[in-house]
């Protein structure tokens, strides 16, 4: 810790609950959900892939979702390169290191989304590798009427629902699944406030904070964590503002494997302040509420608010809307001066909807960048060089426009 | 994924004694008279649907008189022309990463190129992208890569994974509708013209004949020697059923001409063609797992006939239609077979079923042995290549190999030590037999 980071680390009204938050994303052998079950007898806990699957289908059933976000750059990999060849993202070795040394022993069960070719094997890897564990894959649909993606998709949760009460978890209830979507809106409702602010006035939160405050909750109740964001967003209200001359940047492409911290730092430290990214899009993945009134069937809710207001992404078929629409409102709405693609090595999904996007801000004479990593990667001296020269670009472009 | 060679002028390299079979040569002028059709499609007022392998509605694309086009054959088609590299640099120069399949970049590089086909004619812009894949996510991004370059509607078709291991109900029925409500009035509004489910149902028993004869053509390799090479030549007998021909009458006579000369060569004791004439003594029977490189084919197919070695079977040749586990298009439920058909291709099946098919192969064909070629371009089938070579070899006790390479870019095609990589694994095999026969 520098000097000027422990002074800032004292005076920060923020800092406990950004080192709350830290605890939580550090916490690779799931203390927290171990915790968590001795509190809750019997109840189930059920990992999870990037980037979405409906959490509170799950909590709506009394197992805690976890979202499983690889090592990053904490864990040494012996056993996970074994299983992958050197031509294959990172996030599918760090995992299976993490389950093979016992890591997620704690997790009752996995569940793996449709976003990629990896991750779908690795689904049928884990029931090979882990015989006795529940592990399903979610295939998330791709048509997005009500009547044909809608219906497929409330009956694949209803046979993961089965196979999870099976197991141990509670037997569906409506009233149940309502208010875990009521606490699943809330907490969506206090990240938006976090993303505002961010947006708003990113000198108070800086994209390095929100990250560690958003992903916190991957091992939370969503009643839990929206109170540690509210927490975060509180404290960062207070913080004396100090403005930058930095550039407004969206960061896209880091939905699954994640960038290391010092990465996203590196950014800001470049002169970035990056208002939007997707780095925990899981937890975004709908835009704005689940809409399911008291009477409404809250599975078909869900399945709803997935068609209608699932976040454009690479995983998800972009049918009518022109490709890359979406990105550029988004610099629109976040006023943003340029766009850092930021993939994974290898990440199909990322980096070939990366051209399209590309196209689409060179239409919109949106300034973008482009960058790799993998979540261990430890040197960033060329990103540095690279964001620096970028936003130096994107400064001049700006007053010359 | 996929592919077949269909659309490939047998090469000089190829030994004449190929070259003379009669299917060879009938399969040679389906494929010229298909891309005839191709170069006229737009004067004769004919759609044309650009679409992928696995999962492909071949049968309801000709029941509405479209003209498909693979991309994916015509990628692996440039690779063995040797394009493909310059294609792929064109590609990446305008921005697509060295990280990700290289089908789709040899294919826009190709597009950008001018998209001239094997016969030297430009390939006519679709109609339609029909959109029905299965088992991969890449098919999905590339026609989104496509739709941004021609003017033209997409159909898509979700097909769901057999992520625990079986077709549910729910599965089945999602596809039906998708392609009673969405996909089948996509194409009649491209083709002009409304489908007809009686001929619709004509075509599909002569897919169902065509598929009869070639479960023989694979099952022949039983025999030994075995009269066919799964693999390499496998490739070109999946040509006509895995693209522009199945439920065509042509394509019922390849299948039986082939069938015939394959029984004949059971009769006479012959192994397979190999290119460089009949195959020398047959020393090892293997399984192969993932696809070929097309831009050293021939290389890559001498590394093993040269040794004896024959391809007994092949689960690439499988990612077009599972047919030797008993699946059929049944003319009956036109609609419901095609939901079937799809669902059930090779890259369709989790891991463990793919093991379990391999696990198979090896045990019904004999085989000394098995090999993984992991395509560097392939997540669908490379990820998790490593832990079935494991998997299969505490199942079976038959010794795995594992070699590394690409589809059709040649900067991953290491012939030498691809070379030694075979060569050490057939020694082993050698030895291990010795020491059996001891
Ligand atoms: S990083 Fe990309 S390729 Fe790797 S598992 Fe995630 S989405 Fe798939
Ligand atoms: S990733 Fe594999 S299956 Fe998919 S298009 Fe490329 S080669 Fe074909």
């Amino acid at each position: 810790m520098t000097e000027q980071e422990a002074e800032n680390t004292t005076n920060d009204p923020a800092s406990a609950v950004l080192a709350r938050a830290r605890h939580f994303v550090d916490d690779l052998t799931l203390t927290e959900v171990v915790r968590w079950k001795q509190d809750h007898p019997g109840r189930l806990a059920v990992g999870y892939m990037p980037i979405y699957v409906p959490r509170p289908m799950l909590e709506g059933i009394g197992c805690l979702p976890v979202a499983m976000f690889g090592g990053g750059d904490q864990v040494d990999i012996i056993k996970g390169d074994s299983f992958y060849q050197s031509y294959i993202c990172h996030i599918p070795r760090s995992t299976l290191e993490l389950a093979l040394n016992g890591s997620l022993d704690s997790l009752d069960g996995v569940l793996f989304p449709s976003i990629c070719d990896v991750i779908r094997n690795l689904s049928g890897m884990w029931q090979m590798l882990f015989p006795e564990k529940y592990a399903s894959y979610v295939d998330l649909p791709q048509n997005f009427d009500p009547e044909l993606g809608g219906k497929f998709y409330v009956n694949d949760m209803a046979r993961i629902l089965r196979d999870l009460t099976a197991r141990g978890a509670w037997q569906y209830d409506a009233d149940k699944m309502r208010a875990a979507i009521k606490a699943e809106n809330s907490r969506r409702a206090a990240l938006q406030e976090l993303d505002t602010l961010r947006v708003k006035e990113p000198f108070r939160v800086r994209a390095s904070e929100a990250y560690l405050v958003a992903r916190a909750g991957g091992l939370l109740e969503a009643a839990v964590h929206e109170k540690l964001v509210r927490e975060f967003v509180a404290a960062a209200r207070e913080r004396a503002p100090r403005v930058y001359d930095n550039v407004r940047v969206l960061v896209r492409g880091s939905f699954c494997e994640q960038p290391p911290l010092g990465l996203i730092k590196t950014l800001e430290a470049a002169g970035c302040d990056i208002v939007d990214d997707d780095f925990q899009l899981g937890l975004r993945y709908i835009e704005g509420d689940i809409e399911c009134g008291p009477s409404d069937d809250p599975m078909r809710a869900i399945a709803m608010a997935f068609l209608r207001r699932g976040q454009a992404t690479a995983s998800r078929y972009i049918a009518d809307e022109e490709k890359g629409a979406a990105l550029v409102k988004s610099v629109r709405e976040v006023e943003a001066e340029g766009v850092i693609f930021a993939a994974a090595s290898f990440c199909d999904p990322a980096l070939l909807d990366q051209p399209m996007l590309e196209t689409a801000l060179d239409r919109a004479k949106i300034p973008h960048t482009s960058l790799k990593f993998a979540e261990n990667t430890g040197q960033f001296q060329v990103i540095r060089e690279q964001a620096g020269a970028f936003s130096d670009a994107v400064k001049l472009w700006g007053s010359a426009a | 994924m996929t592919t077949t060679p269909t659309h490939i002028t047998r090469p000089r390299e190829v030994d004449t004694e190929a070259a003379k079979d009669d299917s060879q040569l009938r399969q040679k002028q389906m494929i010229s008279g298909h891309f005839d059709k191709l170069a006229t499609a737009k004067e004769d007022g004919r759609a044309v649907a650009y679409t992928f392998v696995p999962g492909n509605l071949t049968e309801l694309m000709l029941a509405l008189d479209m003209l498909p086009v693979l991309p994916e054959i015509n990628a692996l088609q440039s690779g063995m022309r040797k394009l493909s590299g310059n294609y792929i640099t064109e590609a990446e120069k305008l921005g697509h990463s060295e990280d990700v399949c290289t089908y789709v970049k040899c294919d826009i590089g190709m597009m950008k190129s001018g998209n001239i086909g094997p016969t030297g004619t430009k390939l006519p812009d679709p109609n339609i992208l029909l959109l029905s894949y299965t088992g991969c996510f890449t098919f999905m991004k590339w026609f989104e890569l496509l739709k941004q370059e021609y003017n033209c509607p997409v159909a898509m078709l979700h097909v769901p994974y057999q992520g625990d291991g079986h077709i549910t109900p729910e599965m089945r029925t999602y596809v039906i509708e998708q392609l009673e409500r969405e996909v089948i009035p996509a194409l009649e509004k491209a083709a002009g013209k409304k489908l007809d489910l009686d001929r619709l149902s004509e075509l599909l028993e002569r897919s169902r004949k065509a598929e009869d004869d070639l479960v023989a053509v694979w099952e022949s390799a039983q025999n030994t020697p075995s009269p066919i090479d799964g693999y390499f030549g496998g490739v070109y007998y999946i040509g006509p059923i895995f693209s522009a021909f199945r439920g065509t009458q042509d394509a019922c006579d390849y299948y039986a001409m082939l069938r015939r000369e394959v029984e004949q060569r059971v009769k006479d004791g012959k192994g397979p063609v190999t290119p460089d004439g009949d195959a020398p003594e047959e020393k090892y029977r293997l399984v192969v797992e993932g696809p070929p490189n097309w831009t050293n084919f021939f290389d890559f197919w001498r590394m093993f006939s040269r040794e004896g070695a024959t391809v007994v079977s092949s689960t690439y040749t499988r990612v077009g239609g599972l047919y030797d586990t008993g699946f059929r298009h049944d003319p009956k439920d036109p609609i419901g077979t095609l939901a079937d058909y799809c669902l059930g291709c090779y890259t369709n099946l989790n891991l463990p079923m793919r093991t379990k098919l391999l696990a198979s192969y090896i045990e019904k064909y004999k085989a000394d042995g098995f090999l993984i070629n992991s395509v560097k371009s392939c997540n669908s089938f490379s990820a998790g290549q490593l832990l079935m070579l494991r998997e299969l070899e505490r199942k079976t006790g038959v010794p795995g190999g594992f070699i590394e390479s690409d589809l059709v870019d040649p900067r991953y095609f290491g012939k030498a030590n691809i070379e030694n990589r075979v060569q050490s694994y057939l020694q082993m095999l050698e030895a291990r037999k010795s020491r059996a026969s001891a």
